[in-house]
């Protein structure tokens, strides 16, 4: 169950100021979804949390430890484009990670370990909807095929985070909604907490447990270098949603009935406005 | 119909192919008819009989001295020549360049010695390797590597080095060294470059062994060549030309075809 706190963390490219004096506390299985204007540094917050880039200043610390300075297996990623190895069919590309982690020298399984793990990448390649793709290159797959190729491939390391940048961005709509659908379902069978940037508010709402949204608060030209984004909104979903765990988001509720208890939700203090839903 | 949009059919295609082959032949053909019209004696443009008796001769005659098939042992020569060379080269490339692609600190030490010597010209050095080698294979063979290897070794790198970030970014979540990224991510990646930029150095590998082979050889294709010129014999010199060219497009086709059997995905599209 991988938490995550980041204090006062600041990024700076030279003399611009990209990111400024972000807090932030995740708590384990949380789905958070980032939305910001393009430019406002989410690819580059997702690069400090795989550890490809270091905070200017400030901290990150995973489940009470320093966050590693380089990316490691217990953070998975997957990007809009470039996730998956074009010279390596999808039964390959899901195996690489396991094989790499057991053979450190050749990289590779022989015999019957290699026979296991390839019946592991051929269940789970089934289970995002790939049964039959096995001996395809990426080149032969569509762009949402490939996207579920990256899930199976990153999920073969079983991460404890998994970060994604615009993973579904490059979709077409209906595409995306089968791939959403599959995001949720990952997302609650296995135990890891999500950070997922995205420019789609339909998104985000439609998979997060909260939605954060970065932007500068200083927009003039002269002020734009030496001010970075910061948090300008969290919003976390009400009722909520809860990982492993039906909620309304997964049933359609019967007209007149809104007893949530039967959804297995805690529900929360009513809202004013919202009184009604209880 | 505008010419962009005018596609050749399988029959066009190879009709315009052959063409341009055919109109060389025809004009080969012509001009030495002419010649010899003129001089029966001219050795300049050789009737197709003559080259034919010659390469009877060359081919399928023992040499009278040595009883050897001047052809086939000159053939032998220079393809141990050469494919010594390019071998010793890809390897080469295949180390410093896979060094220099993937770690930083290598890049920082070995690119800018590696461009530096990719400028040398080597034949210019060609005369040193003679005096620090001797005549013998060795210095033939390196000239080889000298003339091919800096280039393979460049192209390689910028290969490696232009692949994206986030594929070695990736591969260290799925939990690669930086062995195994070059292993098992890079390497793959670059081959198919790799094949490629040895076909494109085929010709210069040539130009190099036939260099050497001028200059000092026991035999060789390019040894033949020098020595037969001191007669004026084209008709000895046009089919051994012929001949280098033929091996020539035999190689490149070969690597085309190995590239196509083993990296089936890095076909260009369409031809996977
Ligand atoms: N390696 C880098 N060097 C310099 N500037 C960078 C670098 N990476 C990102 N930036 C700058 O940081 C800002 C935020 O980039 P990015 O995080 O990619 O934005 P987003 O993903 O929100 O669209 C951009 O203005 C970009 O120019
Ligand atoms: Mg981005």
């Amino acid at each position: 169950m991988t938490a995550l706190t980041i204090q006062n963390l600041w990024k700076e490219y030279g003399p611009q100021v990209v990111l400024e004096s972000v807090s932030l506390t995740i708590a384990p299985r949380a789905f958070v979804a980032l939305v910001g204007p393009s430019g406002c540094g989410k690819t580059t917050f997702l690069r400090m949390l795989l550890g490809q880039e270091q905070p200017t200043r400030g901290t990150i610390v995973m489940d009470g430890a320093p966050l590693p300075r380089e990316p490691g297996p217990d953070r998975g990623v997957v990007y809009q484009r470039y996730s998956v190895f074009p010279h390596l069919t999808a039964l390959q590309n899901v195996m690489i990670g396991p094989e790499m982690r057991a053979a450190r020298l050749a990289g590779r399984l022989w015999g019957k370990a290699r026979k296991g793990l390839a019946d592991d990448a051929a269940t789970l390649l089934h289970e995002v909807g790939l049964a039959g793709a096995e001996d395809k290159f990426p080149a032969q797959l569509s762009g949402g095929m490939q996207q579920r190729l990256a899930l199976a491939q990153t999920l073969m390391m079983r991460p404890k985070l998994l970060l994604l940048d615009e993973p579904f961005g490059a979709l077409d709509p209906g595409i995306r909604a089968e791939i959403h659908a599959l995001m949720r379902r990952l997302w609650h069978e296995h135990p890891m907490t999500v950070v997922m940037v995205t420019h789609d508010m339909r998104e985000a709402f439609a998979l997060a447990t909260r939605v954060i949204a970065f932007d500068r608060p200083r927009q003039r030209p002269e002020e734009r270098e030496r001010y970075g984004a910061t948090i300008t909104n969290d919003i976390a979903l009400w009722p909520p949603r809860v990982a492993g765990r039906q909620t309304i988001y997964d049933a359609d509720i019967p007209a007149g009935d809104e007893d949530l208890s039967r959804f297995a939700i805690q529900p929360g203090p009513p809202r004013p406005d919202q009184g009604a839903l209880r | 119909m505008r010419l962009i949009n005018l596609t050749p059919g399988k029959g066009g295609r190879l009709l315009l192919g052959a063409l341009p082959f055919v109109v060389l032949a025809l004009a080969y053909l012509v001009g030495s008819a002419l010649r010899l019209a003129d001089n029966p004696g001219d050795k300049l443009l050789p009737s197709l009989g003559a080259m034919g008796r010659m390469i009877e001769v060359m081919a399928f005659t023992p040499d009278k001295r040595t009883g050897a098939y001047l052809l086939w042992t000159d053939t032998a020569a220079s393809l141990f020549r050469l494919w010594s060379g390019l071998a010793i080269a890809t390897v080469i490339a295949l180390v410093i360049g896979l060094l220099n692609g993937v770690l930083p600190v290598m890049r920082a030490l070995l690119a800018p010695f590696v461009a530096f010597l990719s400028m040398v010209p080597p034949l210019a050095l060609l005369p040193v390797l003679f005096i620090v080698l001797g005549l013998g294979e060795v210095s033939k063979i390196a000239l080889i590597v000298i003339g091919v290897a800096p280039i393979l070794t460049r192209d390689l790198a910028l290969t490696a080095a232009a692949l994206p970030r986030e594929q070695i970014v990736k591969a260290e979540t799925l939990s690669a060294s930086s062995w195994l990224i070059a292993w098992r991510v890079v390497l793959p990646q670059v081959m198919p470059r790799l094949i490629d930029s040895l076909r494109l150095q085929l010709g210069p590998a040539f130009l190099f062994l036939i260099a050497a082979e001028a200059i000092s050889a026991e035999g060789g294709l390019g040894y033949r060549i020098f020595l037969v010129r001191r007669y004026l014999s084209m008709d000895i010199i046009f089919p051994y030309v012929v001949w280098i060219t033929v091996l020539a497009v035999a190689m490149d086709l070969a690597l085309r075809l190995l590239r196509r059997r083993l990296y089936p995905w890095a076909e260009p599209e369409g031809r996977a």
